[in-house]
């Protein structure tokens, strides 16, 4: 009896994981439709690419750390500011006002780089 | 120390010297940038490298007093990382470590984390200074608020505080300075210098022995500039190139064969009375 009902339970589990998962697919698809653009900015041998980026109001620039080093992307006007990002991990930011957003990382403030907005 | 230049000789001469000659009347180890928590090519295993150097701080003939880790405790300030690594160097002879943080080991909350566990008596972002047998030690931290396209920071407060510190000291005092970055400028193009050491410098003008002990940069370098010896350690995690010899300041990789011959610790023994300093560093090979 006791083996019948946490079967139960266990299936009831998969079955609203399942549901979370379909869901989270719906909402991935959605939001991407609904943005204006997205725009990569590479880190890749202690240096940003492009070092100026130039984009619309509106766009999300997301961050992707390729060394093997953790890097930062921090605004030097305080406007925003990443959490530390280890190989491979990203972080986005949406600029919704027009304006130059220039930025370093905090480990290596040697590494600079900007966003113009329009 | 004579005439301001310090010897230091390979530790493959220190069988010659008699034990007292060696190891003089101050001995302590200098490790550095242990990086806990990298993984990549470069070195997969930070932790066999870390208990290496352990070991080769247990073979010395006589035990040092007391070891300076130099920054880059871990690599991603997680506390798993400076828990290995308390760990680790709990199996070391010596059992009192002085730490300065490193940029890796104040990511995400500003070296809270850092002081809560290794900056017990220390003044703001953890400096503090020390003596040990009537040497005087500062602890100096230039990890913090680093300012786009700039260097290593000390910053106002920590230098009104060093000038204090080191105020009432007689000019004979001998003086060791450990910090992360390098306390002159190595290679600013890589960020490898401190904006304000001159500063710094000019606080410590009078002692007639500076000896500035720092890391970050993962090769041995020296300098001799007037009554200063400065002086970076190896990692015992990973090499970093030569400056400018590469496109960026990256982790290296050698052949795995190599790896412990760019990786070491440094032996720093004060001889007083002979005005002798030895810095002896020593690879893992």
């Amino acid at each position: 009896m006791r083996r019948s009902v946490s079967i139960a339970v266990l299936t009831a589990t998969l079955l609203l994981g399942v549901g979370t998962i379909t869901t989270g697919t719906k909402n991935v698809l959605a939001s991407a439709q609904q943005k204006a653009e997205t725009t990569e900015v590479k880190i890749d041998n202690f240096s940003f690419g492009p070092a100026t980026l130039t984009v619309p109001v509106g766009t999300t620039v997301t961050w992707t750390n390729r060394d093997d080093i953790p890097h930062t992307v921090v605004s030097t006007d305080g406007v925003f500011k990443s959490k530390v990002l280890d190989t491979d991990e990203k972080f986005s930011f949406t600029f919704s006002k027009a304006g130059t957003y220039p930025y370093f990382c905090s480990i290596h403030p040697k590494m600079t780089g900007k966003v113009v907005v329009q | 120390m004579s005439g301001g230049v310090l010897k230091s000789y390979s530790l493959s001469r220190l069988p010659e010297l008699s034990a007292k000659d060696a190891m003089g009347e101050l001995s302590f180890v200098q490790i550095s940038d242990s990086h806990m928590g990298f993984n990549k090519p470069a070195n997969p295993d930070v932790a066999g490298t870390l208990k290496a150097a352990v070991d080769k701080i247990n073979a010395l003939s006589a035990a040092p007093e007391f070891m300076l880790h130099t920054g880059d405790i871990s690599h991603l300030s997680k506390p798993e990382e400076f828990d290995t690594v308390d760990q680790i160097l709990k199996g070391a002879k010596p059992q009192e470590v002085f730490y300065v943080p490193g940029e890796h080991d104040v990511l995400n909350d500003d070296g809270k984390q850092f002081l809560e566990r290794y900056g017990k008596g220390s003044k703001g972002a953890g400096w503090h200074s020390f003596d040990k047998k009537g040497t005087h030690f500062i602890g100096l931290v230039n990890v913090m608020n680093l300012k786009a396209g700039g260097l290593g920071t000390l910053g106002h407060d920590q230098l009104e505080w060093l000038e204090d510190d080191v105020k009432h000291l007689k000019h004979s005092t001998p003086i060791v300075v450990f910090a992360h970055i390098p306390l002159w400028s190595v290679y600013p193009e890589w960020g490898w210098g401190t904006e304000d050491s001159a500063q710094a410098l000019a606080y410590l003008k009078k002692f007639g022995s500076v000896t500035v002990l720092n890391g970050h940069i993962h090769q041995v370098m020296q300098k001799v500039e007037g009554n200063v010896t400065f002086h970076t350690a190896c990692s015992t995690a990973f090499p970093q190139p030569q400056p400018g010899k590469a496109d960026s300041p990256g982790p290296m990789k050698v052949p795995a064969e190599q790896l412990k011959s760019v990786l070491g610790i440094t032996d720093v023994n004060y001889v007083q009375g002979q005005h002798a300093l030895a810095v002896v560093d020593s690879t893992l090979a």
